[in-house]
């Protein structure tokens, strides 16, 4: 039974038979639980599971078709995130919603104050905003503005503002996902504060080990059911792992081999940064037939820009890039396309796949010109649509049609289908950039196995992963990049993770010279 | 209120809502035909009967569609690609411009010749008018709405030098006027007596050949991504830029035929009354028929409809035919909520 700590505390929260419907997918199918006060639920389970429509369902975006939700002993109105603000449910989405050219105590503070009202009283807001975030180590510049903020302070004033506004019951969507390790333990630090102080919280996840760390009861939802109740200190990971996808997870086995030749060499370039990352500063990089490269580093480091340069959305301002032996020109998306790189964009939703348009406009819109699809200027809809059904059959991508818009997939499906796209006609480099970032343990495993066949067909392919045991399990030789530079190689099992972590914070090779000896 | 995405929108919505934005523009209109002091009913069935009670009014509204359609589409294929592109009037005027220019006895041909050929130059300096903006923005980020819009302007003002300077009609009493173009430029009426012009036929395989354009063909499937996410097209490997290009083409060539087919087919001479707002009322049209190239007949049909019925009735009724304007307004506010209400759902607490 849910026998956990705190056995007697009150219930503060109740979901009972709630049931939800988009047309015929049944995203929560009769879910109930409760949460107690000072309690730490995780709400684990692969993307597509249910778990954001019921926290929405639970904050008021959407109402329920069926079930009831009670705080603190009272009925909730569905539909009304007024009310759900009103009875202290706080909720930290997953994609911030601050207003990025507003300070820090603007965007606390906003919709607190009346509409009219005469003045902002500045000064006692910032006392009480100065209050929380002693009292739970959520330290942040009151007068900042937000878009000056990285991920984790930004992530921060989120918090504050559940709090500000009283929450007793704080609701974590993925909140680790943007973090780096060292504002993950720091962020944990705050919820134990926090459910000292007999908040409740649920932290939704799909990472096990986290899970395993912070939460007392795990409740774990598969395909919008719940699949299963533990009291974390009763499980393992191997059994919540099985639960979420209904078998057995196998780790990848890296076998080592003998790399071919090298298929693409970037040598000594430098080009602008992306967004707010840093600039490439010489950077060279080797990349070998049936090898994975691992590129380990703090999100902002220059990843973002070598990304683009293999890509092709980014051109060297220096420096000289070759592919098998031949220095490329010209160098553009098509025509890296045209030079065989499969490319796995780091945003799926942004850059990765045209949301309104349909799985088969998606996925030839990398070789819509090729003659499979397309003759005289005209497109061929139907090797189009043979082409979608293909890569839905072998990726087992869950849409209705090829005909779906895709914006309606989740974020698992979503990634197949790039998949799908990148990997078709055998590319001779893969530029993997965060292939699994926010992929439940499911899609992982599969992104993982797809990436290491393409290592066995002999291409060369690099890993992009701001996950670290993702990329110490996955590569043959790992690199890491720190303000643009990028450390040379070492072997596998060569680093240590501590001396990666040194490396990621910039000390060491970087500063030494012009070129890596091999 | 909320809005919530309904998964798939169904036909009944499809079909119940744009009928309900129309009781709701009617009722709009009864208001302001009660204030005029006349009857709505009277007044509506006189607007109904103007616009398609008779042959006469049934030309008379197709007559009236025929740049709209042109129009229409223009915008509907530059904001499928995102391409701003308010400028349609002015491009419709350059259109006209060089219609006169070729067509008023410069050029000697037979008509099987001479109108293909004016049809072409017409859409070729349509085309060209829209070319610049469309740099403006590709190469230096200029915003097309502003520079559109402004170049209306400029390009009327353009043609009022032009009609009182090289392009005057010597024998027009001092009007500014162009020569009236010669009887191989015309195109010819269809019907023996009747307003109605063979433009009508062009309008119609305008639509019909952009709507292949942009269901079948490379470029309609480039124009779509770069609308929906210019950012993933780019990314794909979709040359952005040049597809921006070649959707300014199609707009500024598409806009460019209103002039021609209003010259050429109705008017016989350039004015700077040419268009009552056609390139304006294109946004209109192509809205309502939610930018599809086949909609956007029926939509110029629909708006030629109220516009020419409205001019009757106030013949006869006596109430201003401005009424027509706000009824264009109202069923586009309507129309588009009621377009919103099929594809979302309102939650109300």
């Amino acid at each position: 039974m849910d026998a956990s700590q705190g056995g007697g505390a009150e219930t503060v929260l109740r979901l009972a038979g709630i049931t939800k419907r988009f047309g015929p997918l049944v995203a929560n199918d009769a879910v109930s639980f409760e949460l107690r006060r000072g309690e730490v639920i995780a709400l684990l389970g692969e993307n597509g599971a249910g778990k954001t429509t019921l926290m929405n369902i639970l904050f008021g975006h959407y109402v329920a078709d069926e079930g009831e939700v009670e705080a603190f002993g009272e009925k909730l109105p569905p539909g009304d995130p007024a009310a759900a603000l009103a009875a202290g449910i706080g909720m930290v989405h997953q994609h911030f919603t601050l207003a990025d050219q507003m300070s820090v105590l603007e965007n606390i503070a906003l919709g607190t104050q009346r509409m009219f009202a005469p003045r902002f009283d500045r000064t006692s807001a910032r006392a009480r905003i100065a209050k929380l975030s002693q009292d739970f180590g959520l330290h942040v510049k009151a007068e900042a503005l937000v878009a000056d903020l990285t991920v984790g302070e930004r992530q921060r004033v989120e918090i504050l503002k559940a709090l500000y506004r009283d929450a007793r019951i704080l609701i974590l969507d993925e909140p680790t996902a943007v973090l780096t390790p060292l504002e993950t333990d720091a962020l944990f630090a705050t919820l134990e504060m926090l459910v000292a102080r007999g908040l409740s919280i649920i932290f939704i996840s799909h990472k096990l080990n986290e899970v395993m760390a912070v939460s007392d009861r795990v409740l774990v939802l598969r395909a919008g059911r719940l699949a299963g109740e533990r009291a974390t200190a009763e499980t393992d990971r191997g059994e919540l792992a099985a639960l979420m996808v209904g078998e057995e997870i196998r780790t990848p086995q890296v076998v080592a081999h003998r790399a071919g030749e090298p298929v693409l060499e970037i040598e000594g370039v430098s080009a602008a940064g992306q967004g707010t990352g840093a600039a490439l500063d010489r950077v060279s990089l080797t990349l070998s037939a049936g090898e994975i490269t691992g590129l380990a580093g703090v999100s902002g480091n220059g990843q973002a820009a070598l990304a683009a340069l293999i890509a092709g959305t980014l051109v060297p301002a220096s420096g000289q890039m070759r592919i098998r032996r031949e220095t490329v020109s010209g160098w553009s998306p098509r025509a890296a396309l045209a030079h065989r790189i499969g490319r796995i964009p780091e945003d799926r939703h942004a850059i990765g796949m045209i949301g309104d348009m349909n799985v088969t406009e998606n996925v030839i819109s990398e070789s819509y010109r090729s003659p499979r699809f397309s003759r005289a200027g005209f497109l061929d809809w139907k090797a189009a649509r043979e082409f979608a059904m293909s890569i839905i059959a072998a990726y087992d991508v869950k849409c209705p049609s090829p005909e779906a818009r895709v914006r309606l997939l989740s974020g698992g499906n979503m990634q197949k289908l790039i998949l799908g796209r990148a990997l078709d006609g055998d590319p001779a480099v893969i530029l993997a950039n965060q292939p699994t970032r926010g992929l439940d343990v499911g899609a992982v495993a599969y992104v993982h196995s797809q990436l290491l066949a393409a290592r066995e067909r002999g291409a060369a392919i690099l890993l992009i992963s701001e996950d670290l045991d993702e990329v110490l399990a996955l590569s043959d030789r790992i690199v890491v990049m720190s303000k643009g530079r990028l450390s040379p190689p070492s072997r596998r099992g060569e680093l240590t993770v501590r001396e990666i972590g040194e490396l990621m914070a910039g000390h060491g090779v970087f500063d030494t010279g012009e070129s890596h000896a091999a | 209120m909320r809005l919530e995405p309904k998964p798939s929108p169904s036909i009944v919505h499809t079909l119940l809502y744009p009928a309900g934005a129309i009781v709701a523009t009617l009722l709009v209109a009864s208001l302001l035909v009660m204030a005029a002091g006349a009857s709505p009913f009277n007044v509506f069935w006189l607007v109904l009967k103007g616009a398609a009670g008779s042959q006469f009014a049934l030309v008379e509204t197709l007559t009236r569609a025929t740049p709209l359609i042109f129009t229409g589409l223009a915008v509907a294929v530059a904001f499928r690609a995102k391409l701003w592109n308010i400028g349609a009037e002015a491009q419709l005027y350059i259109g006209a411009v060089m219609t006169v220019v070729l067509g008023t006895g410069a050029v000697t041909l037979p008509s099987l010749a001479l109108i293909p050929l004016i049809m072409i130059s017409a859409m070729f300096a349509g085309a060209l008018l829209l070319l610049g903006p469309a740099l403006l923005k590709t190469r230096f980020g200029v915003d097309e709405v502003v520079t559109t819009l402004l170049l209306n302007f400029i390009i009327l003002l353009f043609v009022s030098m032009l009609l009182e300077g090289v392009l005057k009609d010597p024998m027009g009493l001092g009007w500014p006027q162009s020569k009236r173009i010669i009887a191989e430029a015309q195109l010819p009426r269809l019907i023996q007596g009747k307003r109605l012009h063979f433009g009508f036929v062009i309008a119609i395989a305008s639509a019909l050949v952009t709507w292949v354009i942009m269901k079948k063909t490379v470029l309609g499937y480039e124009m779509r991504a770069v609308g929906h996410n210019g950012e993933a097209a780019r990314f794909a490997g979709i040359p952005v830029n040049r597809v921006l290009m070649k959707t300014a083409l199609l707009s500024g060539g598409l806009a460019a035929l209103a002039g021609f087919s209003e010259v050429a087919g109705l008017k016989g001479n350039l004015t700077l009354d040419l268009s009552p707002g056609y390139g304006y009322t294109g946004i209109v049209v192509a809205m309502l028929a939610m930018l599809n190239p086949l909609g956007v007949i029926a939509a110029a049909i629909f708006v030629a409809g109220i516009f020419v019925g409205a001019d009757a009735m106030s013949r006869s009724a006596g109430v201003p035919s401005y009424i027509a304007q706000v009824m264009v307004a109202t069923a586009l506010l309507t129309m588009v909520t009621a377009i919103m209400l099929t594809r979302f759902r309102i939650r109300w607490r």
